[in-house]
């Protein structure tokens, strides 16, 4: 007996959700980006759950490139942290507001 | 049997994904999105997607997530933070008031919205053939052109990486954006 697709878009919005509001709470840049990579995940997950249940591949080769463009993500976003934090030494996204108008 | 690894998988998904969210300790936190990042690989095996499942433990939970411990023990923030103060007021009630607003939409769309049945030009993911091979099938015949613009991607997400991270010769720091400053 296999699970119902719907069960898995369920599991994925609920991890969407979380990730969501862990981004809206948390101040640490670096936390901040990990949800958006719970984000991220969930989604995948939609796209290979709507792949089984549609019987079409295009799903997964939709997370093949959502994998290799978060990766890139990662790459320029920790590089960018890194920079900021080679000025000051706090990890909260309230002190970096250099840009405010 | 299928029941019992979902429901597994889902348990150490939603923990990681809470442990994320509710660590103190931004290594624990990593270490929470990696439960996250195995659960959500069991259920694509469970699905059929072997080839993806393969590439998420590699990518994600072998190479990204050591990036962020890499990163956090490069910058020495490993240090737990107050979670108990909120910098902003209501500012944590307004977020779960919005992440209610998402799950509802979300869950709305699902019932009043469907997808209409009629397949797409990429192939059937059941049939003959092992799923790498149609996954490959699809990747380098149609979505051909796609995949070499990743690799130009990946090229651009370099170079930016080490303009970004590189020490100028004069001891500032190039592309932080703070020269302007000094």
């Amino acid at each position: 007996m296999s699970v119902p697709g719907a069960w898995y878009l369920g599991l994925a919005a609920i991890v969407f959700t979380i990730g969501a509001v862990g981004l809206l709470t948390r101040r640490n840049v670096l936390v901040m980006f990990m949800c958006v990579e719970l984000m991220l995940n969930a989604v995948n997950l939609t796209f290979v759950t709507f792949a089984r249940m549609l019987d079409d591949i295009g799903g997964q080769v939709v997370v093949f490139f959502v994998l290799v463009v978060a990766a890139a993500e990662v790459v320029v976003g920790l590089a960018i942290i890194v920079s900021i934090f080679r000025r000051r030494t706090s990890a909260t996204a309230d002190d970096i507001s250099l840009l405010k108008g | 049997m299928d029941w019992v690894v979902f429901v597994v998988a889902a348990v150490a998904m939603l923990t990681g994904a809470l442990g994320v969210v509710l660590a103190t300790h931004p290594v624990h936190s990593a270490l929470m999105l990696v439960l996250t990042l195995f659960g959500v690989a069991v259920l694509f095996v469970a699905q059929q997607a072997h080839f993806l499942a393969a590439v998420q433990i590699i990518v994600y939970a072998g190479a990204i997530v050591v990036l962020f411990l890499f990163v956090i023990m490069l910058l020495g923030v490993d240090r737990s933070e107050n979670l108990s103060r909120e910098p902003l007021p209501g500012q944590r009630t307004v977020a779960l008031l919005a992440g209610v607003g998402v799950l509802a939409g979300i869950f709305l769309l699902a019932r009043t919205a469907w997808v209409s049945g009629a397949h797409s030009v990429a192939g059937a993911a059941s049939g003959e053939g092992s799923n790498i091979e149609k996954l490959a099938r699809s990747l380098f015949t149609r979505y051909l052109l796609a995949f070499e613009t990743t690799s130009v991607l990946l090229v651009i997400a370099v170079i930016g990486a080490v303009v970004l991270a590189r020490h100028s010769p004069s001891g500032g720091v190039r592309g932080s954006g703070d020269e302007v400053t000094q």
